[in-house]
């Protein structure tokens, strides 16, 4: 036989070097993304124990001392009907807070889920989902929310209908055309191979690698809602007075801007700050690696 | 091949077809073939030859717009074309393997290693979690990797490529099956770790009555490792037979062909030019009337359009779809030193 | 190319397909009856029985969408009993400033937008870059309204440069009365049109055509402008038409603001009056223009760049 006799040779151990291996777990994250998070943990506190950080109640009427400047007593002042700014910001905060959350997660699972179908099947369950998904996304979500208020009446009803109508929409498209890469790899129909039911392949093997962009892109999902929100309350959409919202606190301070600034700087430089958090945290994640992932 | 009884897979005169918006394309034409339980056998040819498809349809892991439109295939005497999904999904978890090309997009790159072999001992062989852990350590230190337990902790992205192809491998013949669908397990490796992995697969073949269905372009993989192989072109099966056989007394001139153009080291140094196969692979939209090879072939006869590719006996074991047998007559020995024949 | 235009057209056709059945349902989805929220307290039975009629309600369902199908693409959106006023006359009347607006914000990300894109892709990962990043998630982070807000404090009340309300026409009228609200409007836009434009622009340069374009000498900034720009460019046309629903949201809310008489306001009047029909077509209008922006960047794409056009997609 002119083979090689590597046939007569016990196996050669695996000697290759392999790749360096990355901090994992929370040392492996950037600067960038610790910063971020610890605002945004800051965030969620202040939220959570906003009643016992707010020196003041959320309505606390006290006309003898309208629109005062920000001082120790009254961190951000007060406005025209003599309430506490900062701890009207702190409530505010904790609804919308919870608002954001419940309108950002659940479409996000809901959306990769679908776009994970359609992108796995083909045929015609992606074409009537990416069709649904195209109507949705070709409305300004801005101008959906308020025809879905103007059906359903202003309020927290409103917002919590009309955002995740459309908000499972984005994720579901950005989760079916990263399906349709993943669906080409290996290990994909290594899942075929190995004989796994569909359901495995997709719930076990492919959204986990789904779910990576759309955390991410969740980040920046959060700041667009709470943007949105704050915009609802402004117009008076929103949550009814005198329920705090930071958008509406923002319109009460509107009338007495010149004189009376801080009502409506400091509240809006609250949402700022939790923007930059989630940005930060956003484009940490983006960066660096977390524990492998699709490259 | 001719196929035999007793045989662990049988495959007889298959067709694959993909319809695509440029017309309907022909991957496999008329392929035959067969393994006995623990034989490994070769499937050789060049890019489009049809022989991954070939590989494949034992599974019946053809991707669409493709599907196998004529033919039977038999495992251990059960239809496998007839089968239901479940069916399906038992068979391959349980019966048959198969492992892929491209190493990098083998592995989940989301799950450590070890979770992947632990998970397909859990769903595919009911076995609980620690039994499940304890055994992947088992099969990761089989197939060659040393410090099991703690590279089981490691994401795919951390190993090499050889490296990955063992823990496929593991992953591949966990619930101990009967048969190993390889298709150029080794193509995207360098030189010393595809010797590794086909040692490898060799012990496994020996040590666990596996048999192995190893399709490559690279004749020299091929003659490393089978006890017979079986050349592609064109979508047909063109010559068939015992690695012996075949390497010292090929009959088609395909064959021929691509044994002739593997550099020998003794043309080092010498001023020669490697002798090549002129022309183009067929282009699968187009019929071919007669032999599918006619049109790049040395000794082509003008009957040569009216062959039916069919295989006709060499001697025992052996078949050629070459009725012209140039070759036949004087034993020629192939030569491939450089020198034109 | 024809026949990915063709397709992106008929997609487009689906689309707007499905915003008709979408905004139509809007009518028919509010509680109670609609002719009489229609009619605003002007409802007498003869009244009801005669708009009833006018709008179709009495007909089975099909026969309604039909109706409004028709009617839509004629340009008829009904009458509005609020403003007493035919719907497309209002909108016709009000659309001159918002378009201004959106343009004038559009220009604005742009003329902010690219510079710095160009700036942070030169010197990536160093500290011009870093502080340009982080500029710009502080802007994106920003609520439009606050931010013309901030504006018309600083420039508006204090300085006294702008009006803070109202609209003018013209060419200075536009840059009197729009120029805080675009601001607003368009800085929010910059950070996602530096973000993008930026990381386009860093992935043109590190392909090979760039590096065989420095190889030959050319200096770095004429790399940059001429050529990765011309390729980035289509990207930054299609972030645009995607975010044109950002865009008409914004404003909404700065229309209110600064007290411009657009089809924002018009939205928002016409919410509180309950004036479902103006609702309806401020709707359709805002997602059709969506789409048709969104074609008109696809067509603009597979017509400029060659990759596009001769893969045919």
């Amino acid at each position: 036989m002119t083979t090689i006799d590597v046939l007569d040779q016990p196996p050669a151990p695996a000697t290759e070097i392999a790749a360096p291996r990355g901090r994992s777990g929370l040392r492996g994250l950037s600067l960038q993304t610790k910063v971020g998070g610890g605002i945004l943990v800051a965030f969620v506190v202040a939220a959570v124990f906003a009643p016992l950080i707010a020196p003041y109640g959320s309505n606390e009427l006290d006309f003898v001392h309208i629109y005062a400047a920000p001082s120790w007593s009254h961190l951000f002042g007060t406005d025209g009907a003599g309430r506490d700014v900062f701890s009207r910001t702190l409530y505010a905060l904790r609804l919308d807070l919870g608002i954001v959350l419940l309108v950002t997660y659940p479409p996000l699972v809901l959306g990769v889920f679908l776009g994970a179908l359609a992108g796995y099947f083909g045929g015609i369950v992606d074409a009537v989902i990416a069709r649904i998904v195209d109507v949705m996304i070709a409305f300004p979500f801005m101008i959906l929310v308020i025809a879905v208020i103007a059906i359903v009446g202003p309020g927290v009803k409103g917002v919590l209908i009309g955002v995740p109508i459309v908000a499972w929409a984005l994720y579901a498209r950005l989760a079916r055309s990263q399906m349709l890469v993943l669906r080409e790899q290996s290990f994909m129909l290594a899942t075929v191979a190995l004989g796994y039911s569909r359901k495995r392949a997709i719930l076990r093997h492919a959204v986990p690698n789904l779910m990576r962009s759309s955390l991410i892109y969740s980040t920046l999902d959060m700041i667009a809602n709470l943007l949105l929100l704050s915009g609802l309350a402004y117009l008076g959409l929103g949550a009814q007075p005198p329920t705090a919202e930071l958008g509406s606190i923002i319109a009460d301070g509107q009338s007495a801007l010149l004189n009376a600034w801080w009502v409506t700087t400091l509240p809006g430089l609250v949402v700022v700050l939790f923007g930059l958090g989630a940005g930060l945290v956003g484009d940490g994640l983006s960066d660096g690696r977390l524990g492998g992932g699709v490259p | 091949m001719s196929v035999t009884s007793g045989s662990l897979l049988r495959i007889e005169g298959l067709r694959v077809e993909f319809d695509t918006p440029q017309g309907r394309v022909v991957g496999v034409r008329d392929a035959s073939l067969s393994i006995r339980p623990g034989e490994i056998v070769g499937l050789v040819g060049e890019t489009g030859s049809g022989k991954t498809m070939v590989c494949r349809s034992a599974m019946r892991l053809v991707p669409s717009p493709g599907r196998i439109a004529a033919g039977s295939i038999e495992f251990d005497g059960r239809d496998v074309l007839a089968m239901s999904q479940r069916r399906l999904r038992e068979f391959r978890a349980h019966d048959i393997g198969m492992i892929f090309q491209d190493p990098f997009s083998s592995l989940n790159p989301v799950f450590r290693v070890g979770q992947q072999v632990s998970e397909t001992l859990r769903v595919n062989l009911g076995l609980g979690k620690s039994e499940a852990h304890a055994r992947a350590l088992e099969l990761l230190s089989d197939v060659g990797i040393r410090d099991a337990e703690r590279r089981a902790l490691s994401y795919p992205h951390e190993f090499s490529g050889g490296m990955r192809q063992r823990v496929m491998i593991a992953l591949a013949t966990a619930s101990q099956p009967r048969l190993l669908l390889a298709d150029e397990p080794t193509t995207a490796l360098d030189v010393t770790t595809q010797a590794q992995i086909l040692a490898l697969l060799t012990r496994l073949s020996r040590e666990r009555e596996l048999a192995v269905l190893l399709v490559s372009h690279d004749f020299g993989v091929i003659a490393q490792v089978c006890n017979r192989v079986a050349v592609m072109y064109g979508g047909h099966i063109v010559e068939a037979g015992p690695i012996d056989a075949i390497y010292t007394n090929a009959q088609h001139p395909y064959t021929r062909g691509l044994l002739e153009s593997i550099p020998r080291l003794e043309s080092a140094g010498k001023r020669t030019r490697l002798p090549m196969i002129t022309g183009d692979p067929p282009d699968p939209t187009d019929a071919v009337a007669g032999c599918v090879f006619k049109l790049r072939c040395r000794y082509r006869q003008p009957g040569c359009d009216e062959i039916s590719m069919a295989l006709e006996p060499v001697s025992p074991g052996h078949e050629t779809a070459c009725p012209v047998r140039p070759f036949a007559a004087a034993d020629m020995p192939v030569t491939g030193a450089g020198a034109r024949a | 190319m024809l026949s990915y235009l063709i397709r992106r057209i008929a997609l487009a056709v689906v689309v707007l397909f499905g915003l008709l059945v979408a905004t139509f349902f809007i009518i028919h989805l509010v509680p109670g009856d609609p002719v009489r929220i229609v009619l605003a307290g002007r409802a007498t039975p003869q009244t009801v029985a005669r708009v009833r009629h006018q709008l179709g309600l009495d007909r089975p369902l099909l026969g309604q969408f039909w109706l409004y199908v028709k009617n839509t693409l004629q340009g008829h959106f009904g009458t509005s009993f609020t403003l007493d006023a035919p719907v497309s006359e209002l909108l016709k009347q009000r659309a001159g400033a918002s378009a201004a607006l959106i343009g004038y914000g559009m220009l604005v990300s742009l003329v902010i937008g690219v510079p710095l894109a160009i700036a942070a892709a030169l010197r990536p990962n160093r500290v011009l870059d870093n502080e340009i990043r982080v500029g710009t998630t502080l802007t994106f982070a920003m609520p439009s309204f606050w931010l013309g807000l901030m504006l018309a404090l600083i420039f508006g009340l204090k300085l006294a440069w702008f009006p803070v309300a109202g609209y003018s026409g013209g060419f200075v009228g536009i840059l009197r009365t729009l120029t805080l609200p675009a601001f607003a409007l368009g800085l929010a836009l910059t950070a996602v049109v530096v973000r993008t434009l930026r990381s386009s622009l860093l992935e043109v340069m590190r392909s090979e055509y760039i590096e065989a374009a420095r190889s030959r000498g050319l200096r770095e900034v004429r790399i940059v402008g001429k050529h990765a720009l011309r390729t980035s460019i289509m990207g930054t046309l299609t972030i645009l038409s995607v975010n044109l629903g950002f865009l008409i949201g914004g404003t909404v809310v700065l229309e209110q603001v600064f007290q411009i008489p657009g089809l924002g306001t018009l939205l928002l009047e016409a919410v509180e009056k309950r004036d479902y029909q103006i609702v309806q077509a401020l709707a359709l209008l805002a997602g059709a223009a969506v789409v048709f922006a969104s074609l008109a960047a696809d067509v603009l794409q597979a017509v400029l760049d060659p990759r596009v056009r001769l893969a045919g997609r």
